[in-house]
């Protein structure tokens, strides 16, 4: 019965491609079976606003973060809730974060934030903390625990003892390439945290993890990697639905893992390339994979966009809003237990600006 | 005989430093190695740096290690140019639009750090001009 209803709600999601990119946003939403309740969030991420001077700001960036919320405000029905994946700022200033905030603020329901290391390496997340509250929590809605992480930690040393600055610190970890940063981890004290959060669930609820960095190793150059990924995935495997959602990568990259399925988002700011086109790095990209467009630079809003990120039987359907191409659809296959791109998964119906180089 | 030889090698030893001209030694090499690579690490420097354009944006954030920059493509026709372009033209392009900033003669040695950089990141990758 669940595989049904989630197969079903798989194909409605893909009837509606062609429809969401136009405003206004009808969603399909269909009839749940047991106990379990089908439901919506939205989910935007990694808008790095970033100051000028004063009040002026990189207005790129800015417009990224007002579409995305104006967009995610029109749909109807309303989703159940919002998600912000990190990097509200660039480089973590109060000015950055009062004006992703400002702009933020502006999303119809409750919203749940992730810290970014753009947001945290200046003060240490205390800014952030002001506004959005603890940097790890935990919530249940409609049958389906959902788990907040601060995974872009890193070493006492790197943190506290290398940097003469504030601001050269967080410069240091703002270079994505940069030799100088230090490989993100959620760390031993959250993930006793962790540990003793899921005790308390039961090993079939549904569990939909949100983290910054990858809770997987993809490429380390680049910090697409979390250094604990695999003690965090082992406290996760033993439930039988887990979804991990991750920002940073400003990508579509997909996975699975044992019983966790991986869905990255696109950030609102600007795409990156993927990292087996560096051409001096052997990188890994998930093989499940199918990349998003090669960005066209001219389209100043290409290979950026949000998600509405439906959740059936506990397990995820990530909508990719693309704001100058097609809507992209990821959801969780149960008949190959594997998250697959609902239209080109197959290699020989991929498209040419699908392919990276 | 032995005195004729003498004479050749000396003379080869004498002649103009044109007909040299294929000579150079493992120093030579390493110390134009050694000038590309400061020109390289001087694009490297204004590749993270926020100060190329006027808005704080370095090419590094769309572009880490210089990636998604295809130099081997280059001259290629670029549809929104209109035209077949020079890799110089599109990092200008950038420069203007992203950074917000003003282009850079072809031959500014900025530019040619730029380029240097983005061809060292890309090193080994077989020239594809035209490619899109």
């Amino acid at each position: 019965m669940t595989r049904l209803i989630t197969r079903r709600s798989v194909i409605a999601a893909g009837a509606t491609a062609g429809t969401l990119t136009t405003l206004p946003i009808s969603m399909v939403r269909l009839a749940f079976g047991g106990t379990r309740e089908d439901f919506s969030f939205t989910y935007i991420s990694d808008s790095h606003i970033q100051q000028i001077k004063g009040a002026s700001f990189v207005r790129n960036w800015d417009m990224g973060l007002k579409r995305a919320v104006a967009e995610a405000n029109l749909i109807t029905p309303e989703a159940d809730f919002v998600m912000f994946g990190g990097d509200l700022a660039q480089l973590g200033k109060k000015e950055e974060l009062d004006h992703g905030g400002e702009m933020l603020s502006h999303v119809k329901g409750k919203l749940h934030c992730v810290m970014g290391e753009h947001d945290y390496y200046l003060d240490l997340g205390e800014y952030w903390s002001k506004l959005y509250g603890p940097q790890w929590y935990s919530f249940d809605h409609k049958g389906v625990h959902f788990v907040v992480l601060n995974s872009i930690l890193t070493t006492d040393e790197w943190t506290f003892h290398r940097w003469p600055t504030a601001e050269q610190r967080m410069l240091e970890m703002a270079g994505l390439d940069n030799p100088n940063g230090s490989p993100f981890m959620v760390g031993d004290k959250q993930r006793a945290w962790l540990k003793n959060d899921l005790d308390k669930v039961a090993k079939d609820t549904p569990l939909i993890v949100f983290s910054h960095s990858p809770l997987q190793k993809i490429y380390k150059g680049w910090n697409f990697w979390t250094d604990d990924a695999e003690q965090v995935q082992e406290l996760l495997q033993p439930f039988k639905t887990v979804n991990v959602i991750y920002g940073h990568v400003h990508q579509i990259q997909y996975n699975q893992i044992g019983n966790i399925a991986f869905n990255a988002v696109m950030a609102t700011a600007w795409p990156w390339p993927y990292p087996d086109t560096y051409a001096q790095a052997g990188a890994h990209v998930p093989v499940l994979t199918v990349p998003m467009n090669r960005a066209d630079p001219f389209f100043e809003r290409d290979a950026t966009g949000w998600q509405m990120i439906d959740v059936n039987s506990g397990r995820v359907t990530a909508r990719y809003q693309l704001w100058d191409n097609q809507e992209r659809v990821v959801g969780f296959d149960p008949r190959l237990g594997k998250p697959v791109d609902k239209k080109y998964q197959e290699a020989i119906i991929r498209k040419a600006p699908q392919q990276h180089y | 005989m032995r005195r004729y030889m003498i004479a050749l090698v000396l003379g080869a030893a004498l002649v103009s430093p044109a007909t040299r001209a294929d000579e150079f030694t493992t120093t030579d090499v390493d110390r134009w190695q050694g000038e590309f690579d400061s020109v390289a690490k001087k694009g490297r420097e204004l590749w993270t740096s926020g100060a190329v354009g006027t808005n704080g944006v370095a090419c590094a954030q769309c572009h880490p290690n210089a990636a998604n920059t295809h130099p081997e493509t280059y001259p290629k026709f670029q549809k929104q140019l209109g035209k077949v372009a020079q890799l110089f033209e599109m990092v200008n392009w950038c420069i203007k639009n992203p950074l917000q900033g003003n282009a850079l003669p072809a031959d500014d040695p900025k530019m040619t750090a730029f380029i240097a950089y983005i061809h060292k990141e890309r090193k080994g990758v077989a020239i594809d001009a035209g490619r899109h």
